[in-house]
């Protein structure tokens, strides 16, 4: 007994291990990932068009003096070479460089400014909150339906129901976002005086302006993702352990609930896991349509406004939030998997 | 020449995928065993019911897609022909009306009059503020009030008669080649396909056609002495509006493709059979791009395009010619985002071919590796491409809506569904509202989208080799 418990133990301690070497070198592995996106963003930015182009378009027109030109690239910190300053002396040479200032700088989260002045960093941090109360309702609420709507079409498979609410499900996929937030708007707001239209406001008084742009995220999205789910269930259902599970006389109900259910959240979680760090960085038509102070909305301005700094950062940051994903689901794998073995 | 032919870049490679769509088919023809997935299509309801209404938007895209310079009048014939500046399409012509006659602003499907009151100078003096008739929708009727109804019903009649004849002339046609073909009675044929006993659903076939021809007969006899779906804020027909937004949305599904395709298929193929560095450096680049966010790798790279083309001004001479080249570069973009989903798929796919047994085999014989891939693995992952290229047509429709109001879409200027529903927000806000360019926008796309989706759906179903191998057990 105390021998079994000591070599449980050591499986613990080594598993342990096994994560902390493996968390590693995915994180080391992200490097590299995180680098090209950087560099991608910097030729995007500045290879495909050479600043003295987005300063001429920014001031308006062609007849842009040349000290204009001069003085925007000064004052946005253009005007140095892309990736060596011959000029400077020292580690100043790759230093004083766009790519150093502008790229670079990103890996320690120092975004710079935007156009009208402001610390993007800081406009990050105070408008993800915005972002994360629509974003995290959603995608909670929205699982539980999804998931619920997806087991009772399973366990009414080749039947009427399953048939017709698979064809709702394309109906609905082929619907656009877009009608969905304008149809809910001019229903539940103009012509039912439910819910104001559109706007924000933090604490309690939240509730109301969040209700219909989390109901409305989780109507858009339910036919692609019941379809979703369902196809994993019926798939887990077409297995052997299922017919076993059968043969010993267990109820439909029980083996759905709990046989299926457990196994299917292996391939769920490979599909949920990875997009809850992007949750951060909201919706960007559902904020910009309820008007909501979030990252999503602040993207929408940047992109109308040319505003080239903050669209670089969103980008960085998507990535970022993404390859946490990644990581997150692997972990994921082993916590629900015991096959899954880290090597 | 009465006019001159414009080829524009879209046109070009819209014609050339067609014709390699075309090639495609000619190759397989001879090739049973590649057939096979194509018949079992070609016997789905499902498939060829939607087929019908996919063709329908195809066949408005494509005559949309012929464009050309109409040629101006005039009194010298010595003169060298000068051609005018705007680009019309062949549909422009078979619309005739519908482009030119334009209101004021905006009216109500099948109205008489506009839909905002206005100042009118009276014959004997004197000022009227009330709701002006419209100059061409509904200009023929005298008396508005009482001529209007019987008039909408007489016209309503007629195109559903003309959509009987034509669909009946079809039924016939259809029923008699068939007859010729099997060399049965013609009464023996048509009671085969009321009955469903052909292999081809003709009868599923029939109905959609008879659905679509019902639905447009009405608007097209309508559309000749009214609006029939209302008019915009420029007073521009919304029918017409709508019938240009089809040709954007295919443009824009078949194109990205068309980039997508060979990316992901040479890369996915690549990195699968050959493994190793090659296999490493592909999956680093699908990995990076594939982590940062589609929506934002879009607007970066369309946001870098805008001011490409704002400070290359000589690339384009026309409007339309701007628009088109703004249209290219999104399908570009939108391709170069979007490979790497189904480069994944092919390089797992081609990971388990290569260790086969008759890859093994063409190795020992010493075929070379273009061989192998071009014979042995680029045929057997078919499907895989076949599928995902279906799967893909809907969700790019869907997505050009949602580019356009982020404001990353296609050019402002162009008639797309996503500029029409972005218009759309502030003719709601309106009282009364503006609810027709919206609904139709609505309907249209919902039509296109959900009939791909459908055929989508029955072509995964006729390709995927695991759920014919199911239902083949089943039967």
């Amino acid at each position: 007994m105390a021998a079994a418990r000591t070599e449980q133990s050591e499986r613990d301690v080594r598993q342990g291990f096994n994560v902390t070497t493996y968390l590693i070198r995915r994180i080391l592995y992200a490097i590299p990932i995180l680098i090209g996106v950087n560099l991608i963003t910097f030729a995007l930015f500045f290879f495909v068009n050479s600043p003295d182009d987005m300063a001429r378009l920014a001031l308006g027109g062609k007849r842009v003096t040349e000290e204009a030109v001069e003085r925007w690239k000064r004052d946005k910190g253009y005007d140095k070479p892309h990736f060596f300053n011959a000029q400077e002396q020292g580690h100043a040479r790759f230093t004083n460089t766009i790519f150093f200032s502008k790229s670079a700088s990103m890996f320690v989260f120092d975004f710079g400014v935007s156009d009208d002045g402001r610390d993007i960093g800081t406009e990050i941090r105070t408008r993800m909150w915005p972002s994360l109360a629509i974003a995290v309702p959603t995608f909670l609420v929205g699982l539980a339906f999804y998931i619920t709507f997806a087991l009772i079409l399973a366990f009414f498979r080749a039947t009427y129901v399953d048939v017709s609410g698979v064809v709702a499900c394309v109906v609905a996929m082929s619907i656009s976002s877009l009608f969905y937030i304008i149809g809910g708007q001019y229903l539940i707001s103009k012509l039912w005086h439910l819910v104001p239209i559109s706007g924000f406001d933090y604490g309690v008084d939240a509730l109301k302006f969040l209700v219909l742009p989390v109901a409305i995220g989780i109507v858009s999205s339910i036919g692609a993702n019941t379809r979703w789910y369902r196809t994993i269930f019926i798939e887990e259902i077409n297995k052997d352990y299922v017919r076993t599970a059968r043969a010993k006389g267990l109820s439909e109900a029980r083996i759905l609930f709990r046989h299926v259910l457990h196994n299917a959240m292996i391939p769920i979680l490979t599909g949920v896991v990875v997009i809850i760090p992007s949750l951060f960085l909201g919706s960007l038509i559902m904020e910009s349509f309820f008007s909501i102070p979030g990252l999503g909305s602040y993207t929408i301005e940047a992109i109308n406004n040319q505003d080239y700094s903050v669209v670089r950062a969103m980008v960085f940051l998507g990535s970022v939030l993404y390859i946490i994903g990644l990581i997150l689901t692997d972990i994921a794998y082993t916590l629900v998997d015991p096959r899954v073995r880290l090597d | 020449m009465p006019f001159k032919p414009v080829i524009l870049w879209t046109d070009a490679l819209l014609f050339l995928l067609l014709s390699a769509a075309i090639g495609f088919w000619l190759h397989m023809r001879s090739r049973p065993h590649l057939l096979q997935p194509w018949r079992n299509l070609l016997q789905s309801r499902q498939a060829m019911g939607s087929l019908v209404f996919l063709a329908f938007f195809i066949a408005v895209g494509l005559v949309d897609s012929l464009h050309f310079r109409p040629r101006l009048s005039q009194p010298d014939a010595t003169q060298e022909s000068r051609y005018a500046v705007q680009t019309l399409s062949l549909l422009d012509v078979l619309v005739g009306p519908l482009r030119t006659q334009t209101e004021k602003t905006y009216s109500a499907p099948l109205a008489t009059h506009l839909f905002a009151k206005e100042t009118v100078e009276l014959p004997g003096g004197g000022r009227l503020r009330t709701y002006p008739r419209l100059t061409y929708g509904g200009a023929h009727l005298a008396n508005p009030r009482t001529d209007w109804l019987p008039d909408v019903l007489r016209l309503t009649a007629a195109g559903l008669g003309f959509g009987v004849i034509l669909w009946n002339a079809l039924a016939l046609l259809v029923t008699g080649v068939l007859a010729r073909r099997t060399g049965r009675e013609f009464g023996q044929t048509w009671r085969a396909i009321l009955h469903q006993r052909e292999p081809v659903p003709w009868r599923t076939i029939l109905i959609s056609t008879a659905v679509i021809m019902l639905l447009l007969a009405p608007l097209a006899v309508l559309a000749t002495r009214y609006h029939v779906l209302g008019t915009d804020k420029v007073g521009q027909d919304v029918f017409y509006l709508t019938l240009k937004s089809i040709r954007t949305g295919l443009l824009i599904a078949t194109l990205a493709t068309l980039v997508m395709l060979p990316l992901a298929t040479a890369l996915g193929i690549m990195a699968g059979y050959f493994g190793g560095w090659v296999d490493d450096a592909i999956q680093y680049i699908y990995t990076t791009l594939n982590s940062i966010p589609g929506v934002l790798l879009i607007a970066a790279s369309v946001l870098m395009i805008q001011v490409y083309m704002a400070t290359h001004p000589e690339l384009f001479d026309t409007i339309e010619q701007r628009q088109d080249l703004r249209l290219l570069f999104l399908c570009l973009i939108l391709g170069v985002t979007s490979w790497t989903g189904l480069c994944r798929l092919l390089r797992g796919e081609a990971l388990k071919l290569r260790e086969q047994e008759y890859v093994q085999a063409a190795h020992a014989f010493g075929v070379s590796h273009l061989r192998v891939i071009s014979r042995h693995i680029l045929p057997n992952v078919m499907h895989i491409i076949v599928i995902a290229v279906a799967l893909d047509f809907s969700v790019l429709v869907l997505a050009e809506a949602v580019l356009s109001y982020v404001g990353v879409g296609v050019d402002p200027t162009m008639t797309s569904f996503g500029n029409m529903i972005n218009a759309a927000r502030l003719e709601m806000a309106r009282d009364p509202m503006v609810w027709w360019s919206l609904a139709s926008a609505f309907a249209f796309m919902l039509v296109m989208v959900l009939s791909a989706n459908l055929f989508a759906d029955a072509l995964r179903d006729a390709f995927d080799p695991r759920i014919t191998v199911a239902s083949r057990a089943k039967a």
